[in-house]
């Protein structure tokens, strides 16, 4: 049974390599935005998926601000223009960058710009994004309690030539000073490659 | 910084084989002797000025040169434009900030700050306050209870009074002789209606509240003083100042059924954890015994489970974990001043947070994840702590020396502490319980909220 599936040729295309990125992306926020309590528990369903259960809100704000985010992502992500995805959780009352979630990609240009395809199953690439999944949801073991109201943000760093929709302004990075890092597995469609990294303020409170 | 150093070592480097650069530098550094005006560093981009006069340079003078810490430099210099290439975008609308949501104040449930942050109001002053004069004050005593038929016992020299919390009315129930007394210990059955009150002689009596009456008197389980009690159903356990504990079944003749031997000096704290399986001692030997219900045997001094000699004063606070099984919370005296954490089934310990004060007494929070301390010297205050984080989420001062004991009303909202300045005190600290479970977790669907809002 495993055989005849590892010998079916499973063609990869742009396009549904940037489907698969930014799918990834929406599940990897709403797990984030959950297990980091950003939003109230309850305001959250599960949803059997990567062969995991996650999360997803079900607050109508989140939810479109996810799913408007995602479409311009896959836009971005079909030209190969889109560099780094960044998910922010900041102090709400002081705006201070609490957490950084870094998703970089590295596209394959050869793909877009000659429009070939590429081969690797699907079931491989769950299997990769699963893993991240599951160390999304552990980071919590280690990741400095959030003991504040937190909001989030998301940056997203393209290339210079992308076309930007009016609805997105500049930003800046919103670094954090002297990080800790933690890297978290990747996942590679072939065409696209997804790094993960978390990186945290520093938990001063524990070294007192 | 780094530009500068590299510049540095490249020019000595290159002094033999160019002049002109060297030249150059001359140039620059004459130049910086003047007086020039330059509005805003900060604006200006050093690293690619850097960059491009050095790349220029190369072209026309030097091609060939590349030193390995130039080539390095070159690539991360290549690196921070690829950088600078890049636009940071955000989506304008910014997503909803949680407190907008419905759910507000489910959200802060997960908060625990201080002032703004706090879901619901904790008082910063007590309730009530009432004199307990001749409160004797003594660490080693455990002289107020407040039992589950809402009756307050506190024990005042000699005497044990009753205050009824629901409607404030005192009786007396006993007043000991001078011989026998003062009273050292008092503790509620778990039925709400018998006391046990531990004396100074080494006996202890057992009242009916209800009938005001006298039930009996278990002599000759101590040879001193008796100042720690707890009830496990029928037992009576009591700690002496002779180190002995001792089970009491109190509805047999031979009351005494079992006996543990851990502590050499004075036992002060005895909790018995809800499900009576295990009975955690401390005493003035800085050790803390857990002792297994099972495993205790009428014949001969049973053996503790765990003996844990972490603390470095007496340990008389303990409090057993009501949402965690296994789990104690105990307390050191003066010279420990740490609050620790146990899992009492392994051993281990889970925490500890040095609170800078003697402490005397830790309740838990039935309805929060939270616990409460009472301490001494120098703020004589009630600490409430997030657990597990352990932030402070208030100080409540009042006292005027140090808090010896605490109890906790029925309803597990109100806490009473008794204190060397002899004022008994009523505090509205842990919340009411409506408010702390506002939904049951089991229910994610989408619009379980809106109902919630009716």
């Amino acid at each position: 049974m495993a055989s005849s599936k590892t010998a079916t040729k499973d063609i990869i295309t742009l396009r549904g390599s940037a489907a698969i990125v930014s799918e990834f992306f929406g599940y990897a926020a709403n797990s984030i935005l959950y297990n980091r309590g950003v939003y109230p528990e309850e305001s959250f369903a599960k949803v059997k998926k990567y062969g995991l259960p996650l999360l997803l809100t079900q607050d109508e704000g989140v939810k479109s601000f996810i799913s408007n985010l995602n479409s311009q992502l896959s836009e971005w992500l079909e030209a190969g223009k889109l560099q780094r995805i960044v998910l922010v959780i900041m102090s709400k009352a002081t705006n201070e960058v609490l957490e950084r979630w870094n998703f970089s990609i590295q596209t394959d240009e050869e793909v877009v710009e000659k429009g070939v395809s590429r081969e690797k199953s699907d079931k491989e690439i769950m299997r990769e994004i699963q893993a991240i999944m599951r160390q999304i949801i552990s980071s919590i073991t280690y990741l400095p309690c959030l003991d504040e109201p937190c909001i989030f943000d998301v940056l997203a760093y393209t290339d210079k030539e992308a076309e930007v929709p009016i609805t997105w302004i500049e930003s800046d990075a919103k670094l954090i000073e002297n990080p800790q890092m933690v890297k978290l597995h990747s996942f590679d469609t072939k065409i696209h490659k997804v790094d993960t990294l978390v990186s945290y303020k520093n938990d001063e409170w524990d070294e007192e | 910084m780094d530009a500068e150093s590299v510049h540095s070592s490249s020019s000595s480097k290159a002094h033999s084989r160019c002049p002109l650069q060297e030249q150059f530098l001359q140039r620059r550094n004459s130049r910086e002797n003047l007086d020039r005006f330059i509005p805003n560093r900060s604006a200006m981009d050093f690293d690619y000025a850097h960059y491009m006069l050095t790349e220029a340079r190369k072209g026309k003078e030097n091609p060939a040169v590349s030193s390995p810490s130039r080539e390095a430099y070159r690539k991360q210099l290549a690196e921070t434009f690829n950088m600078n290439r890049t636009r940071i975008l955000a989506f304008k609308n910014k997503p909803p900030t949680p407190v907008e949501t419905v759910l507000s104040d489910c959200s802060s449930a997960a908060v625990h700050q201080p002032k703004p942050k706090t879901r619901r109001y904790i008082p910063q002053t007590s309730e009530r306050t009432l004199d307990a004069p001749d409160l004797v004050d003594d660490y080693y005593l455990n002289l107020l209870d407040w039992g589950s038929s809402n009756v307050l016992a506190i024990a005042l020299g000699n005497t044990v009074y009753l205050w009824d919390a629901s409607n404030g009315a005192t009786s007396e129930l006993v007043t000991l002789d001078e011989e026998l007394g003062p009273v050292t210990s008092v503790k509620w059955a778990p039925d709400g209606r018998h006391i046990a009150v531990g004396m100074n002689n080494s006996e202890v009596q057992l009242w009916d509240s209800t009938a005001n009456r006298q039930l009996r008197t278990l002599r000759g389980c101590h040879s001193s003083r008796v100042g720690a009690l707890d009830w496990n159903n029928q037992i009576l356990t009591t700690g002496g100042m002779d180190g002995q504990i001792v089970n009491n079944d109190v509805r047999v003749r031979d009351h005494i059924v079992e006996t543990y031997r851990g502590h050499h000096q004075e036992v002060c704290g005895l909790k018995w954890s809800a499900s009576g399986q295990q009975l955690a001692s401390g005493g003035n030997d800085n050790l803390l015994h857990i002792w297994d219900r099972s495993t205790a045997s009428s014949n001969s001094p049973t053996q503790w489970l765990h003996r844990l000699e972490d603390h470095t004063a007496a340990v008389k606070a303990l409090a057993w974990c009501p949402f965690q099984a296994n789990m104690l919370a105990s307390g050191g005296g003066g010279g420990d001043r740490c609050i620790r954490f146990w899992n009492t089934h392994t051993g281990a310990c889970l925490n500890t947070v040095d609170t800078g004060s003697q402490v005397c007494s830790l309740l838990w929070n039935k309805n929060e994840r939270e616990l409460l301390s009472s301490h001494g010297f120098t703020q004589n205050q009630l600490t409430l702590w997030k657990y597990p984080s352990m932030v402070k989420i208030a100080e409540l001062t009042g006292h005027t020396s140090r808090v010896l004991f605490m109890s906790q009303s029925p309803d597990g909202c109100t806490v009473a502490s008794a204190a060397g300045d002899e004022t008994l005190r009523f505090w509205n600290v842990f919340g009411t319980p409506e408010v702390a479970k506002p939904a049951p977790k089991a229910a994610p669907e989408p619009f379980a909220h809106l109902t919630r809002i009716r």
